[in-house]
């Protein structure tokens, strides 16, 4: 039976792993390779890591850390921010990285998610969807843009019909709060996508991964939890284990 | 003198994480295309992600089918084939069409199907999973039974004759492992499956 994933999820600034709190205030907590080479011997089932200068400043995004850190791993690692082009894809994918996660380029033109998957295929395709409440509603968040007229779950039905393997799907107001999932928002999505839903933002304690897989979600994101607290993805698993949910234990 | 052997490069994806896997090992690796090269290795490796049509494309236009068929049903060197490479060795695959593969199994590759389903089962089958042995594979030597490994698919074998090592339930039960003689194929990533997947290279490295 396939198990429920726990990923952890870090941000990348300057070279260096940071933290946001609601995507803005970044901390520096460590160094990229050191950071992965821990996760690898932790035997975490699977590593994002977000480039979030590439994003916003339309950098070429950093080949060199990437393959450095895909050195480390050997269990499979998503990156992200600032991909934009086919050729950006390939040569993260040639550093070692197995999935890329998308997110603006995917909301300027979907046709980007058509091709790529025609060209790399959908599993190492990850589109990633921001979302932020206005006015009570649940609106997609754009870094650059703000809040879009956008419903979120439209969007994720939308790229999966267009070729998205996964989504990552980003609550920015709980993002970095460790005060739980925003559960409300994957019952949102619950039954209604094909592929799987990566739920990212606000893990503070092992039972909010439990509460989120009960409401929908096929893996957990987390990357506070793991730097600003003493649970490691193993409690959490052992958690769910306890919660009679399906994940990988350690060998 | 360590083993040389031979990932295939044919523009199938990520062949690095691979490379890696094995110069963890006591052997020769090296990433290529070269015929002589491939000629010349003890063991050859098939490795790749994507669609069944592109892969079979590019191994021909590469004109690598005569050199493996060659290497491998001629000269039985020990072969292993992940992913879409387990794929590829099937009779054919019913991807956008039918596709004839490399043949050396009597199996098709079909995609899993739940839209009958009430089950929610996700496609891609992305994660990890667990595989229960079937027969004896001397790959899965010193790893326990039900191990979990990675996976990240959406099509999987349908097989004719009795070479399954290995079944993983998604849904139903699918082939995610094979022995047939000197030719091993597993639907997983052994390369991206930690500990218990580098024990596979490594028992395959000392075949």
């Amino acid at each position: 039976m396939l198990k429920h994933r726990v990923i952890p999820c870090v941000l990348l600034k300057d070279w260096q792993l940071v933290k946001s709190i609601n995507f803005e205030s970044y901390r520096t907590i460590g160094h990229p390779t050191s950071t992965a080479r821990i996760y690898n011997s932790r035997n975490v089932d699977e590593l994002i890591v977000l480039d979030i200068d590439a994003s916003l400043n339309t950098d070429e995004i950093n080949i060199e850390i990437i393959r450095d850190i895909a050195d480390e791993c050997f269990m499979p690692l998503t990156i992200g921010g600032g991909i934009s082009t086919i050729s950006d894809i390939k040569k993260v994918l040639d550093a070692g990285a197995d999935k890329v996660s998308i997110n603006s380029a995917a909301l300027n033109s979907v046709a980007f998610i058509d091709e790529a998957s025609k060209i790399f295929g959908s599993q190492c395709l990850v589109c990633s969807i921001d979302v932020k409440k206005n006015k009570g509603v649940y609106r997609v968040f754009s870094k650059s843009q703000g809040s879009l007229d956008i419903n979120p779950l439209d969007l994720a039905k939308k790229y999966q019909e267009h070729g998205a393997g996964e989504i990552l799907l980003t609550s920015v107001d709980n993002e970095g709060t460790m005060q739980g999932y925003d559960i409300e928002l994957i019952k949102m999505f619950k039954g209604n996508l094909k592929i799987p839903i990566i739920l990212n933002g606000g893990m503070g304690s092992p039972s909010h991964a439990v509460k989120a897989i009960q409401n929908g979600a096929d893996a957990i994101a987390a990357a506070y939890i793991f730097h600003f607290s003493r649970f490691t993805p193993d409690d959490i698993k052992e958690k769910m284990a306890g919660a009679n949910i399906p994940v990988r234990r350690g060998t | 003198m360590n083993e040389l052997i031979a990932i295939v490069d044919y523009n199938m994806g990520n062949l690095r994480s691979v490379e890696k896997s094995f110069s963890q090992h006591n052997c020769q690796v090296v990433i290529t295309n070269d015929h002589k090269i491939i000629s010349k290795a003890d063991k050859v490796v098939l490795p790749g992600v994507g669609s069944f049509k592109d892969g079979m494309r590019e191994l021909q236009k590469l004109q690598l089918t005569d050199i493996l068929n060659e290497s491998i049903i001629r000269d039985k060197k020990p072969f292993l084939g992940i992913c879409l490479g387990m794929q590829l060795i099937a009779k054919k695959s019913l991807e956008n069409g039918e596709t004839e593969g490399l043949g050396w199994i009597d199996a098709d590759v079909v995609k899993f199907d739940f839209s009958d389903s009430e089950n929610n089962l996700k496609v891609p089958h992305v994660g990890w999973n667990s595989v229960a042995y079937k027969n004896n594979c001397s790959l899965f030597n010193e790893i326990p039974n039900d191990s979990d490994f990675y996976f990240v698919h959406s099509y999987h074998y349908k097989i004719y004759e009795d070479v399954s090592t290995g079944e993983t339930r998604h849904g139903e039960m699918f082939t995610s492992s094979i022995q047939k003689n000197n030719i091993y194929g597993f639907q997983f990533h052994p390369e991206k499956s930690q500990s218990t997947g580098l024990k596979i290279i490594s028992n395959f490295v000392n075949l």
